[in-house]
């Protein structure tokens, strides 16, 4: 089983990316279970939502303590809550921020775990390009998708069209493909160096 | 208009003998294929204002609607009376769900006949003011707010009969019941700010909004039959006095609702989309005491230890209405 | 179909393909998204017809179904937690008129103090009410139950409450296979009263009815319940034949065959439960777990057949007797009246406290070591609740007790705990 939390701020689409990213995972056939925090968060608190992938039937019902993957919607909450923590060994990280993991002061989490599965990516900067809202939920799933290859930039998008429609849909497509491919390059950037 | 244009043969009296009009203008209880929808053989006491009311309201509903009409009841007094185990004195398919809730479940049969495509099939709710002003008034003013297509009809008796005479939001100032006995410097119930649910109804802006009492019964008759050509959420409050709560004579039902509407104490009237458009003038005006005098719940008002500020406040009471509802014919204002 | 669904969402289909006829949505957390999923439906056209109707409270919820459902329509609504609590008198109406409503109930704790997360204090507040009560496990259980509920509630003319878990169920985007219109007309035949408001054949409903017969309309009302146990278990087989999958029932048990030590659980938990019993029986614990789906009627016969053949059994419940223990814990001792069995209570998750399973791992291994106290409160802090009573013991002006624990347990705005 796979356990992906997501952080970020009310009003980001924090709990939108679970289920987006689950409904991607059940266009590949397998299964998957996404859910909030359970809060009445309003706009700008700090959220938390879920997501499970699994090959067969997803039984437990408790809250992802210890995280494969995170992704982090919003730097702003490094400073506020500790949402590294669990985090597995080999666990995968993707920050929506146009800054590095070492300018925000988090070099040492590179030594101690393993740096090629942690990746930046300007989010909410392709939301406002691609959308006109900065909105980073999509970009953020589509690169996940291109980090830890969980699944195709194709299920992205079916997700993406089950959601959304015509030029919302459109916008989200173009923005999730891009992120795809600027985090590719970060990963192939790595290999070849 | 609930005027009608007919001559009074029988002088002495308000009343016109059915026999002397045409058929199409006697009332409905005149006629002898009426519904009987409330039957003889309940379990009112002499003298019930509201059996009497009901049987006119629900008679004249039946009459309108061909027949095809379902009745929901609060609980209280007409619900006990009507229906003790295992005899019912309804004619008409009734319901009784709870003491709060008739409007709402009203509502939901009114809701399952438009869904059936019933449209023919229509709906009566009715309560005691408790019922009605009190526990019931969430539910009547969402029914109102929608527009739900019910008539309402409150059976106004100005206190919780049924329990045991005590205090509603409906019972007049000054007026002894068993939780505002006449006793200490103020005796009776207090003077609040009463709570006029006529008004509040007609503040929903709903298609219709009458009073009557049963000392018009040509008159309650006509409402209703009039509610009953509309569509939407209507409200029919009826002043049906009650001998034992108010300590009254039986015989003096029809006489203490005639002199209610005489003194200004209970505006008769009609309005629709929230503006009266017509008012049951004042034909005797007579003083307040003529009304609170038979009534023992009134009676500390007045012998040897008299309260004539109080009964004066209940005056101006009066007056007021009459001044509000311009209630005096034309020419005595 | 299968679709990856949010559980709300998958229970406004089901109901919609129910065919109900009124429906009164009033807002409570966490049921909300499904009467907002069947109001949508019911505007757009999809489901009809329907009446919709948006009401002041959830009282009038209630008391409008049962207008409808007396005048011969099939009626819906959904509710939770004080919603269910302000609608009680509606609620005991509905059932003591015997009208076949069907009711959602998100399951959510009560207040004071006020919170909005999942426990099941509410609809077990209500286990006397005369309404069945059946406890969905996952969301496509609940959508499940939610169509056999339709049918057994007109069998019986009987009301019934679907509960499921509020947010973990709810809130959860899972698989879920949403059977076909044909499936469900195939099982759920139109609803045929039997009482009904009908100008046509006028009759009283809702009499006082004064000592010489209110015993035996209660009783039979308690008859209904007992022809449901009967029922329950039928339908669910009939469900199966149409669906092609097991799903309601009266209980469902899980590796019990050869388990020393039984688990008795309702609703969401059980799923995790199944996982902790997984990883100890990789251990040679002799563990299984017995899942109650109807908590009305209760199936006492069921239920001891199930543990008779075990030395003891823990019953975690998501609800609180206060001032005496469990609830789903009494009725079960009920049902091994004289066997001799060891039973322990585990009250967890109220007002939403999430249940690990390192906790239940804990838990599961001091019940089979006997270790427990006949009453275990997970994942209590203790130092909090200690810190308050002497604080009560020091100053009689000790304040709200709430507000007390929010300060001495460091939670103020932000919780950095999730879940």
């Amino acid at each position: 089983m796979f356990q992906i939390r997501v952080h970020g701020r009310g009003g980001q689409g924090v709990v939108t990316a679970t289920e987006m990213l689950s409904v991607a995972a059940f266009e590949e056939g397998r299964h998957a279970q996404a859910f909030p925090s359970f809060g009445s968060e309003r706009t700008g608190a700090p959220v938390v939502a879920f997501c499970r992938i699994d090959d067969k039937e997803i039984r437990l019902r408790e809250p992802i303590m210890e995280p494969d993957a995170l992704i982090i919607q919003d730097p702003t909450l490094l400073h506020q809550v500790n949402v590294f923590a669990g985090l597995k060994q080999d666990g995968y990280v993707l920050l929506n921020t146009s800054h590095s993991f070492e300018t925000l002061g988090l070099g040492d989490m590179l030594s101690t775990h393993k740096s090629e599965r942690f990746c930046t990516l300007p989010a909410t900067e392709l939301g406002l390009k691609h959308i006109g809202r900065p909105i980073p939920n999509v970009p953020l799933i589509a690169g996940f998708a291109a980090l830890s290859d969980m699944f195709k930039l194709s299920s992205v998008i079916m997700a993406i069209n089950e959601k959304f429609s015509g030029k919302v849909a459109e916008g989200n497509i173009a923005a999730a493909t891009e992120a795809y491919e600027l985090v590719k390059e970060q990963m192939e950037g790595r290999t070849h160096a | 208009m609930s005027f009608q244009p007919v001559k009074f043969y029988q002088t002495g009296t308000l009343t016109v003998g059915n026999r002397l009009l045409a058929q199409d203008e006697r009332s409905v209880q005149a006629n002898q294929m009426r519904s009987n929808s409330i039957n003889s053989g309940h379990r009112a006491c002499q003298g019930c204002g509201e059996a009497l009311g009901a049987r006119y309201a629900i008679d004249a509903a039946m009459a309108e609607s061909n027949g095809q009409l379902i009745a929901a009841n609060a609980t209280g007094c007409l619900e006990v009376f009507s229906t003790p185990y295992p005899e019912s004195s309804w004619q008409l398919p009734w319901i009784h769900s709870l003491f709060g809730n008739a409007p709402a479940v009203a509502t939901g049969i009114a809701a399952a006949m438009k869904v059936k495509g019933r449209n023919d099939v229509r709906v009566v709710a009715q309560g005691g003011d408790g019922g009605t002003t009190d526990i019931g008034f969430g539910c009547l003013s969402g029914m109102f707010e929608r527009n739900d297509d019910v008539l309402y009809i409150c059976y106004d008796n100005q206190g919780y009969m049924n329990t045991g005479v005590q205090r509603s939001s409906a019972t007049p100032p000054a007026a002894r019941t068993a939780t505002t006995m006449p006793v200490g410097p103020e005796p009776g119930n207090v003077f609040g700010q009463g709570k006029n649910v006529p008004e509040i109804a007609m503040a929903h802006n709903i298609p219709y909004v009458a009073t009557a009492t049963v000392a018009d019964l040509r008159d309650l008759e006509y409402k209703v039959r009039k509610a009953m050509q509309m569509r939407g959420a209507r409200y029919i409050q009826i002043f049906v006095p009650c001998p034992l709560g108010w300590g009254a004579a039986s015989h003096d039902t029809i006489r203490l609702a005639r002199l209610a509407k005489e003194t200004g104490m209970f505006p008769v009237f009609e309005a629709e989309h929230g503006e009266v458009t017509s008012v049951l003038k004042i034909r005797n005006k007579v003083a307040v005491e003529e009304y609170l005098k038979p009534q023992k719940r009134f009676a500390h008002l007045f012998g040897k230890h008299a309260h004539p500020e109080t009964v004066a406040r209940l005056q101006a009471i009066a007056d007021r209405n009459i001044r509000k509802y311009n209630l005096l014919p034309e020419g005595e204002n | 179909m299968l679709k990856q669904i949010e559980g709300s969402k998958a229970v406004a289909e089901a109901i919609a393909l129910c065919r109900p006829e009124v429906i009164c949505a009033y807002p409570i957390s966490p049921q909300t998204h499904i009467v907002e999923g069947l109001g949508e439906m019911v505007k757009s056209g999809t489901l009809t017809p329907c009446e919709f109707i948006n009401v002041e409270s959830e009282f009038a919820a209630m008391s409008v179904a049962i207008g409808a459902s007396a005048a011969g329509a099939r009626a819906y609504t959904a509710t939770a937690s004080q919603g269910l609590l302000f609608m009680v008198e509606a609620v005991y109406n509905a059932a003591g008129l015997g009208l076949p409503i069907v009711m959602t109930v998100a399951n959510r704790a009560i207040g004071a103090p006020i919170n909005i997360w999942n426990d099941h204090s509410d609809s077990l507040s209500q286990r006397d009410s005369g309404w069945m009560q059946l406890f969905a496990e996952t969301n496509q259980e609940a959508v499940d139950l939610h169509i056999q509920a339709f049918r057994l509630a007109e069998e019986l003319s009987m009301p019934i409450m679907v509960c499921m878990d509020g947010f973990i169920l709810t809130h959860a985007f899972e698989r879920v296979d949403i059977p076909s219109q044909e499936q469900v007309d195939a099982y759920l035949p139109p609803f045929e009263p039997r009482q009904v408001l009908d100008p046509a054949e006028p009759m009283s409903i809702g009499a006082m009815v004064g000592p010489e017969a209110f015993m035996e309309v209660k009783y039979l009302a308690h008859a209904k319940q007992m022809q449901a146990i009967e029922l329950i278990p039928k339908l669910a087989d009939e469900f199966k034949q149409i669906f092609g999958r097991d799903s309601g029932g009266l209980i469902r048990t899980y590796q019990i065959e050869d388990a020393e030590t039984v688990v008795i659980a309702m609703g969401s938990i059980l799923g995790t439960i199944k996982d902790v019993v997984d990883e100890m029986r990789a251990e040679g614990h002799k563990i299984g777990v017995l899942g109650i789906i109807s908590f009305r009627p209760f199936p006492l016969e069921q239920v001891r057949a199930a543990l008779i053949k075990s030395k003891r059994f823990i019953v975690l419940e998501k609800s609180l007797a206060v001032g005496m223990g469990g609830i789903v814990a009494t009725n079960v001792r009920m049902a091994v009246t004289g066997s001799g069995l060891r039973g322990f209570t585990a009250i967890a998750g109220l007002g939403g406290r999430a249940i690990p399973k390192s906790s239940l791992h804990k838990l599961f291994r001091q019940a089979e070591q006997e270790e427990l106290e006949p009453v275990t409160f997970v994942d209590l802090d203790w130092a909090a609740v200690n810190k308050q009573l002497e604080r009560e013991k020091q100053t009689r002006r000790s304040g709200p007790i709430a507000e007390n624990m929010l300060h001495d347990k460091g939670i103020v705005g932000v919780s950095a705990k999730f879940g």
